[in-house]
């Protein structure tokens, strides 16, 4: 059993007591709503008649459905249109704060709750979302749940759960130049699986992640669920504690100063007690892409994808092939692709969009590809509008949107259509994922996403090193 | 609440290793603001072609109707946090599924809809895909308390289910709710004791 990680120092601490069924009541700190996955929830509330326990304690803001060219409303989408107009009302009606369209605070819900300050280290964190692992970059427990699990959190601010194994990951050496954070989740996830992860909570580190900003802190984190792990986390260090200063929900004055020295107490101990712990060499990392249907069936850009004749489960790649079409020991470089997105809870931070920018910048997207840079947040993108990140993007032939989640997922009106093949810095390539049953999706970082924009294909980003 | 320590009674197969929420329900039904209706769309895409035709699916056989069992392969309901996904099966009317893993967001979810997800070992699994396969009506029964799956035949394969999940289904208390509801106090002096909630200005203090 792990011992003195920063997992069992936040559990314990939020640990309300045991319950009847063996499972432990774990308080959580702050509690993020999105338009989708809560109006059943609101509505059970209502049926029950329970009010929200903590209403200070949640924050509310609309992401997926939303429109990111025209947001004029009513939307033209009448399901979007009722599912912002249900929200809009639970807010009101239960009290809690909520950005909306007009709020220079909407943004996706795991950009806005760290860029807010919202998102502290030693702190539980739970949202109907799966990629609310995401805010395990600040040294937070940050929790997916369904919307029955929503309902928990808004009517007693807990949750029953059972304790996660601990599995340390170190990332050691430098990685090369032109390997991101993305590169390096992904080839984390192949390494040990797509359900690798069951059971475990991952705790990332090594000198690869203590030298990421919190930018790449959060890709890394964010896309923990892909590899089977509920829970993904880094510990808070200086990097952490600079990020939060200063952000509207951070302590301020003498209380930040308290705050850091909580905030340090929570931080795995150095003896700390792991029950596995994980090697990767970060100098070998390459730019990655995935090939197939799920996050975990990525090569190197310059490998080629796998015969499933040398697998151990040939049959694991099977569906794979079907649905993509490609042939066994192909090249992944070259493969043409339709549609470039870069955007996305994983990607779509101001530092993810200057490095897509960095490859852009003085070049123009390949006849016959749609490229689409969507911010995640309403503040990322006065940020990169002030940086000049827009006019690098549309001279070279992107289009540049207003936040959401777009094209990662197929709730909005940005979508595949048939059989395109998408160049995507979202986190999965599940089949039907961006909207057409029959779309492909690569994913990748977002300048490699860049590189394939402008040369209608994928290439290696580190020719524009 | 309902007990819940047999449940069972004729399965349906679904084959393959990674099945993600999003191929159980297409996020595109996910803008329905209740869950009425999401009996009609599990696996949606799967069992169409692009013409929404019928295509070749357990889900669309004739000889798997009413089933109450699904028998999966590796990691099903990977993936999205979507309830709609248990939701949908559930509204179709499966009351258990056995499988070798379960994506760990949708075993949650599962459970609190009280629709138990068990894991059995692969060989196991395989057994019990055959057996469906070759007699659709065969009955199974998943029993919880004893950790088994019993088989018509009189035979029976372990299975494995967290005691957290086993105890609230036995108990009948997997609606969890209520049962959080009787700690609020404790639920307050356990907030109190967390310096953010008091001692630092952020978010809001209680
Ligand atoms: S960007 Fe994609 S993964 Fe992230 S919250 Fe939105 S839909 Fe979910």
């Amino acid at each position: 059993m792990s011992e003195r990680t920063l997992y069992d120092k936040v559990w314990d601490s939020h640990a309300v007591t045991t319950l009847p069924t063996g499972q432990t009541q774990l308080f959580i700190g702050l509690h993020l709503v999105h338009e989708v996955t809560t109006p059943q929830a609101f509505d059970m509330l209502r049926e029950r008649g329970l009010p929200i326990a903590y209403p200070q304690r949640t924050f509310s803001t609309l992401d997926h459905v939303v429109p990111t060219d025209m947001r004029v409303r009513p939307f033209p989408d009448e399901q979007a249109e009722a599912m912002t107009a249900a929200l809009e009302r639970n807010v009101r009606e239960f009290g809690i704060e909520f950005y909306g369209l007009d709020s220079d605070r909407q943004g996706i819900v795991h950009v806005i709750g760290p860029q807010l300050g919202l998102t502290q280290p030693g702190m539980t964190l739970a949202c109907g979302d799966s990629h609310t692992s995401t805010h395990g970059a600040f040294g937070t427990l940050a929790f997916g749940i369904g919307t029955s699990q929503v309902r928990d959190v808004l009517a007693t601010q807990t949750l029953a759960m059972d304790r996660l194994k601990v599995r340390r990951i170190n990332v050691n050496g430098r990685l090369p130049l032109g390997v991101h954070a993305k590169d390096v989740i992904l080839t984390i996830i192949r390494q040990l699986g797509v359900g690798g992860g069951k059971g475990y909570a991952y705790e990332y580190g090594g000198d690869v992640l203590d030298r990421m900003n919190m930018d790449e802190r959060m890709t890394v984190c964010n896309m923990s669920i892909e590899g089977g792990a509920l829970v993904g986390y880094v510990n808070p260090d200086q990097t952490t504690y600079d990020y939060v200063l200063g952000r509207p929900f951070a302590p301020k004055g003498e209380a930040f100063d308290r705050a850091v020295a909580y905030w340090r107490s929570m931080a795995s101990d150095p003896d700390a007690g792991y029950d596995d712990v994980v090697d990767i060499d970060g100098s070998a990392i390459e730019p990655t892409v995935t090939w197939g249907i799920n996050p975990g069936q990525a090569v190197g850009v310059l490998e080629s994808l796998p015969r499933p004749e040398e697998l151990t489960d040939p049959k694991s790649v099977e569906k794979a092939y079907t649905h993509m079409g490609w042939e066994p020991g192909a090249p992944i470089l070259g493969t043409p692709i339709d549609v470039a997105f870069i955007g996305s809870c994983t990607n779509s931070r101001l530092s993810d969009l200057v490095a897509a920018a960095r490859v852009a910048e003085g070049r123009k997207v390949a006849d016959g590809v749609k490229a689409l840079v969507v911010p995640g947040s309403a503040d990322v993108k006065k940020q990169a509008e002030a940086a000049g990140l827009d006019r690098v993007f549309t001279e070279a032939g992107f289009q540049w949107r207003e936040a959401g989640c777009s094209m990662c997922l197929a709730m909005n009106p940005d979508k595949l259509n048939g059989r395109e093949v998408c160049a995507s810095s979202s986190n999965r390539n599940f089949i039907g994922r961006q909207g057409s049953p029959e779309g492909r999706t690569l994913l990748m970082s977002p300048a490699m996403v860049a590189a394939a924009a402008l040369n209608g294909k994928v290439v290696d980003v580190r020719q524009y090193n | 609440m309902n007990e819940i320590k047999q449940v069972g009674g004729r399965a349906v197969v679904v084959r393959g290793h990674d099945i993600d929420t999003d191929r159980i329900v297409p996020a595109r039904y996910l803008k329905e603001i209740t869950f009425n209706r999401m009996g009609e769309y599990p696996f949606f895409d799967e069992r169409r072609d692009g013409d929404g035709n019928l295509v070749d699916h357990p889900f669309n056989e004739e000889r798997f109707q009413g089933a109450e069992v699904l028998v999966v392969n590796r990691n099903f309901g990977c993936g999205s946090s979507r309830e709609h996904a248990p939701q949908a099966l559930y509204r179709w009317g499966i009351r258990v599924i056995i499988g070798e893993s379960f994506g760990p967001i949708f075993a949650g979810s599962s459970v609190l809809l009280g629709m138990p997800t068990v894991m059995a070992s692969s060989e196991d699994v395989g057994r019990l895909m055959a057996l469906v396969e070759s007699d659709p009506t065969a009955e199974l029964t998943v029993d919880l308390e004893a950790r088994k799956v019993r088989l018509p035949d009189g035979g029976d394969i372990d299975i494995d289910i967290s005691d957290g999940h086993r105890n609230a289904l036995t108990t009948g208390t997997w609606d969890s709710t209520a049962l959080l509801l009787d700690n609020m106090d404790e639920v307050a002096q356990t907030a109190d004791k967390l310096p953010y909630t008091s001692d630092f200005e952020g978010p809001a203090p209680l």
